[in-house]
């Protein structure tokens, strides 16, 4: 029986184990959807710096409120800027897809799903990944999306980031690794020529912070499969040990 | 009152029911005095798993219909509607989409145990040509499902498959389009595919449930050792290796359902996407006729047959390689269906037949599993050729089984199970 048991396990378990591959990103995050602060300054900075353009279509500022642990009369007050939205509004934007097309060439897409897409790895790449080149309609440029069609929102915070030739200790792909000083010589590092109103440490955690916003914003039943998931699983395994009991006393006289 | 010749209660409502419904009757000649052979092992737990499933994405489906709209415009955002507005409507999303693969798994390991152990032999054809539409009706029903969502790869996925009976000759493309209702996939195709996914086909998938049943308890299941216990009864005239299905076997899968659901939750409240397998990534954007995705791949259960339909990549006289490749994936099917008249052995168990059929069913799984990994991933030159490698053995499997089953020498079979 216990032979028949890990059997099925091992029968099963193998396709909770596949993971489809992403693609690898330059930075890497890992999200944290229970650090309620975190996710409170991402979404603050998400409706200052990205509401703009990109609306969240299917998700609500209530659910945010009470899912980032904010009450509404804060949201109300510090999150919510247009007078034509509303508390249990999902988070609409007022630019119209026509004029945002004729302006930047594309509609900004909504974000809601984005990090299902793309995962967060990406999101945070791209949003520490903008660097002046002057040879690009908007004056930016960026290391894993060429050629965007949106300016570097984040800019006066971030500073100006540009692309030099310079020595790193971040392995960078096609660089030589300078076996004396252990450092990579490249011309494709990232550097702040001007700095910004942020740190460059306070920046990354600001676009952590945003990031992992998105990654919340994506399924926010996650945090409910969390509280959810352990019960239900120990009330399988306490029916599974009964349910064996059963099979046994029943199975006694079977030879 | 009522037919004499049945099994009736002595007294009470009982009587009253089986005086003009066999209940009785049918609790005892399809559980209480069922006799199952008493050395079921674990390949036997997936049949009453697949029942489960079945019913699971039945209830959830319901669930699900009462907010979702089968419109090209409200379609993505309704699914969305349910993940966060609809109380525990992500629970029960995630139990219908994980359901489906986990259906599959189940599915592909209950025919797996049929090949093992020969369950499609005589007297069984029935039972398994039942349960082989049954696979092919699911595989329409997951297809038409995937469309519902109405993201990127429900679309693009459905666009593939549809444009295959383009490639029929003559009548091709206007079968195309008939089967689409439009020139392209559009809302009208999302309509036609929910009313199927939710009415058609689950009615027929039922009623072929039901008879692959009666098919089964007529001719009573087969074993791991491919014996036939009506041969040897008692005084009494009970089967000695077999046992009453209940309650011996509906405790027994009771403890199965319990394991099952203990991994079936762990994929729905921690890994809903499975990997980018179950939910692939590019399905939460919404469908947009305009993008096509840069690799669109089929949804895993079906990634078998997509590889073999991608190995066929030259023209046979007129016959060109994209309709050939069409041909050679349904005949990847189709070829199931007579799988009881190839089988020529005298035994039906794998425990008791020669060496070659034990090899020849060991290439076929893994052969299966490798086109089912290629269908996943981008074509390659490389992969391709390993793709028709692995066809060629998935269809030798079949076609030489009438030649390797009686060449081969099979070892006696016991009188008795063996346990």
């Amino acid at each position: 029986m216990k032979k028949q048991l890990f059997a099925l396990l091992f029968a099963l378990v193998p396709f909770t184990a596949m993971a489809a591959p992403l693609p690898e990103q330059p930075f890497s995050m890992t999200p944290d959807i229970n650090d309620q602060a975190s996710l409170q300054r991402g979404m603050q900075l998400y409706v200052n710096y990205c509401m703009s353009c990109h609306a969240l279509e299917h998700q609500r500022f209530s659910r945010a409120a009470t899912d980032l642990g904010m009450p509404q009369d804060l949201v109300e007050e510090n999150l919510i800027f247009s007078s034509d939205l509303a508390f249990n509004d999902q988070m609409h934007i007022a630019m119209q897809p026509g004029d945002s097309e004729n302006w930047f060439g594309v509609a900004p897409p909504d974000l809601t799903l984005f990090n299902r897409v793309k995962g967060p790895d990406y999101i945070y790449s791209y949003l520490l990944g903008f660097y002046r080149d002057p040879d690009q309609l908007l004056g930016v440029n960026n290391i894993v999306l060429e050629a965007p069609a949106m300016p570097n929102v984040l800019e006066p915070l971030q500073g100006v980031q540009e692309m030099v030739c310079a020595e790193t200790d971040r392995p960078i792909e096609g660089a030589e690794l300078d076996p004396l000083t252990g450092k990579y010589q490249s011309c494709e590092v990232l550097q702040i020529t001007r700095p910004g109103a942020m740190e460059p440490d306070e920046f990354e955690e600001a676009v952590y912070d945003l990031t992992n916003f998105l990654v919340y914003v994506g399924e926010p039943s996650r945090l409910h499969a969390q509280t959810l998931g352990p019960k239900v699983l120990i009330f399988l395994f306490i029916f599974g040990v009964l349910a064996y009991l059963l099979k046994r006393e029943y199975w006694r006289d079977i030879h | 009152m009522g037919n004499p010749n049945r099994v009736k209660a002595e007294s009470g409502i009982m009587r009253w029911v089986d005086d003009r419904f066999p209940a009785t009757q049918m609790w005892q000649d399809h559980l209480s005095k069922y006799y199952a052979p008493k050395n079921f092992n674990f390949w036997y737990f997936f049949g009453s798993l697949a029942m489960l499933l079945l019913v699971n994405q039945i209830l959830t489906g319901v669930w699900l219909t009462m907010s979702y709209n089968p419109s090209g415009e409200g379609a993505f955002a309704s699914v969305e509607y349910i993940m966060r507005d609809v109380e525990y409507g992500w629970l029960i999303r995630y139990m219908h989409s994980t359901g489906a693969s986990a259906f599959f798994v189940v599915i592909y390991l209950h025919m797996f145990r049929a090949l093992l152990y020969g369950s499609y032999k005589a007297p069984r054809e029935l039972v398994w040509i039942f349960g082989m539409a049954i696979y092919l009706l699911l595989m329409a029903e997951a297809f038409m499902g995937y469309l519902l969502p109405w993201g990127q790869m429900s679309y693009w996925g459905a666009q593939v498959i549809i444009s295959l009976f383009a490639t029929i000759p003559f009548i091709g493309p206007d079968l195309a389009q008939w089967i689409r209702g439009d020139f392209l996939i559009s809302g009208i195709t999302l309509n036609r595919f929910f009313a199927l996914h939710v009415v058609a086909l689950p009615i027929v998938i039922l009623a072929l449930v039901v008879l692959h049943i009666i098919a089964l308890h007529e001719v009573g299941s087969n074993n791991p050792d491919g014996i036939d216990i009506k041969e040897k009864k008692d005084e009494s005239g009970k089967p000695l290796d077999g046992i009453p299905f209940h309650p011996y076997y509906t405790v027994k899968d009771i403890f199965g359902v319990a394991v099952f659901l203990f991994v079936f939750a762990m994929v729905i409240f921690y890994f809903p996407e499975g990997g980018g397998y179950f939910l692939e990534r590019p399905n939460f954007e919404p469908a947009n006729p305009m993008v096509t995705p840069d690799h669109i791949a089929p949804v895993w259960y079906f990634t078998p047959f997509y590889a073999i339909l991608r190995a066929i990549t030259f023209d046979i006289g007129p016959l060109q390689a994209e309709f050939l490749g069409v041909v050679f994936m349904g005949g990847a099917i189709a070829v199931l269906f007579v799988l009881p008249w190839l089988d020529r052995s005298p035994v039906r168990s794998m425990r008791y037949k020669g060496w070659m059929s034990k090899v020849a069913l060991l290439l076929f799984a893994i052969s299966f599993v490798i086109l089912g990994i290629l269908g996943a991933i981008p074509a390659t030159p490389i992969r391709t050729a390993v793709a028709q490698l692995c066809t060629v053995l998935y269809f030798a499997f079949f076609l030489l089984m009438p030649l390797y089953t009686k060449l081969e020498k099979s070892k006696p079979v016991p009188e008795r199970v063996t346990g």
